[in-house]
């Protein structure tokens, strides 16, 4: 069974929001939401200031706070590749996935179940990439097997420098950026 | 954010309603309910006692008026719990599962446990107008007690579901890793003591005997005081752990929840009623429901404050500075 991940080279992100546009228009995001958003980090001390533009979304941890305190089950780790989803049936909206995910990845849909990026696993499971992924103008962000050695995401964190959002807070994110 | 003249700044296009620019998911909904289920939880624990102590032989005592209010209030509390669902018709789905590592799971079921334990207390000695409306209450209620040893495990059933009621509430929040300010293992602590002091000043206020409405004046003083200790230890926890931990107590410590915080919680909900019931039970004032209601108030606006700067502090606050 795979462990799907994302690896989102830094130096290639250009913060275009193609990515977003196409996360909303694949996935039918309501107005004023988003599964996935750009963050632009701005560090250093002058002269030596460095920039970094990454496009976030849920990290589909492997640690899962948010699947453990959900009450119902709704919030739970797919069988297919250990992606994260939410059973929009099952939720009934009681907002603790979204107080417990640090990274504040999840919203409250307007329908009233907790809601978040799916890494698009209707294109997944079709062998496709995530629209994200797909659509990326500057070929920044790759999708695949993070367990499978030869898959072109572990070879690009075998070979390239990389870091993960928050990982003191243990929750091991699979979504990786390289710098 | 300027951190010893280096800069982190951090902007981002999210805008996710109650999300951004802070979280602020859980609204008025949930602090009432936490102070509701804290303040049954130490009902049920006092009237828990008193039964198992044998008050209950003393035909006024609280035992008999105190699972009513409770009854009513959990209620209250479990309703407002309904108003914060976001897809209210699936909320009986919480009740087809048992999810062992969720707080609120456990919370849940909880809950169902405290109605049965709520209304064989009651049962014991039904209301006049109770019996008025089914009068076959008191046959039930004569049964009862011819069984002494079935009216102590009230009491015990009574003390043991308060306790995991109180201690839950601040479970709660505290399993929330992502929120270092609930992050502490001290927060049950903190609300199950102040359960029982809100729960304590209402049976002060409402005691008919005399001897009972000063044994709760002392219990409370007892509680402030451990409850005040207890801010200690939870504040020197966080201060000496991770930056975001030391930030989140600086929140209420020195930050924008600070006024309210040491004014409404630590003086006029802790101090203020802890001098006024010291000098009460030493009779050198009479009692006087000023410092219960006090205490009431103060532990409604704790558990306001708690939510609201727990959700408020964050590992990525820096995003938004």
């Amino acid at each position: 069974m795979p462990r799907y991940g994302m690896v989102i080279d830094t130096k290639k992100c250009v913060g275009c929001q193609d990515c977003v546009v196409a996360c909303k228009t694949e996935n039918n995001i309501p107005e004023g939401y988003n599964r996935d958003w750009i963050v632009t980090e701005v560090k250093g001390k002058f002269p030596t200031v460095q920039m970094e533009i990454r496009t976030e979304r849920c990290n589909h941890c492997s640690n899962t706070p948010c699947v453990s305190c959900c009450p119902t089950g709704a919030s739970h780790i797919h069988e297919f590749g250990g992606i994260v989803l939410v059973d929009h049936e099952m939720c009934i909206g009681c907002k603790a996935c979204v107080e417990a995910c640090p990274y504040d990845a999840r919203y409250i849909h307007p329908d009233g179940y907790a809601d978040k990026c799916t890494f698009c696993i209707n294109r997944v499971e079709k062998g496709q990439n995530p629209a994200c992924v797909e659509v990326c103008p500057t070929h920044c962000m790759y999708f695949g097997d993070l367990d499978d050695p030869n898959s072109e995401v572990s070879k690009l964190l075998q070979s390239r420098k990389w870091h993960v959002n928050l990982p003191d807070a243990g929750t091991e994110p699979n979504i990786f950026y390289l710098i | 954010m300027i951190l010893a003249e280096q800069i982190i700044e951090l902007t981002t296009t999210r805008h996710n309603p109650h999300v951004d620019p802070f979280m602020a998911m859980w609204e008025w909904q949930i602090p009432i309910y936490l102070f509701l289920g804290g303040m049954v939880a130490g009902m049920m624990i006092i009237s828990g006692y008193f039964i198992f102590s044998n008050r209950y032989k003393v035909t006024n005592c609280a035992c008999f008026s105190i699972p009513f209010t409770a009854l009513v209030l959990i209620s209250v509390g479990m309703f407002a719990l309904f108003l914060d669902l976001a897809h209210k018709p699936y909320v009986w789905r919480l009740y087809t599962t048992f999810q062992v590592k969720s707080p609120m799971s456990w919370g849940a079921w909880i809950l169902l446990l405290i109605y049965p334990a709520l209304i064989a207390n009651i049962l014991m000695k039904p209301s006049p107008w109770m019996l008025r409306f089914i009068p076959k209450l008191s046959d039930i209620s004569a049964k009862i007690n011819q069984h002494p040893f079935l009216i102590k495990n009230i009491g015990i059933l009574n003390m043991l579901f308060g306790l995991m009621l109180g201690a839950y509430t601040g479970v709660l929040l505290s399993s929330m890793g992502s929120r270092p300010l609930w992050n502490t293992s001290l927060l049950w602590v903190l609300f199950l003591t102040s359960g029982l002091s809100t729960a304590a000043a209402y049976v002060h206020l409402i005691a008919k005997n005399k001897e009972e409405s000063e044994l709760l004046a002392k219990a409370d003083n007892g509680f402030i005081t451990v409850e005040l200790f207890i801010f200690v230890m939870m504040f020197l926890g966080l201060l000496s752990s991770a930056k975001p931990h030391i930030e989140a107590a600086q929140l209420l410590l020195t930050g924008p929840y600070a006024p309210a915080f040491w004014v409404f919680v630590i003086g006029l909900g802790l101090i203020i009623p802890l001098i006024i019931q010291l000098l009460a039970v030493n009779h050198k004032i009479k009692h006087t429901p000023i410092a219960p209601i006090l205490v009431i108030i103060g532990g409604l606006i704790l558990r306001f404050i708690i939510v609201e700067a727990g959700q408020y502090s964050h590992w990525f606050n820096a995003h938004f500075k």
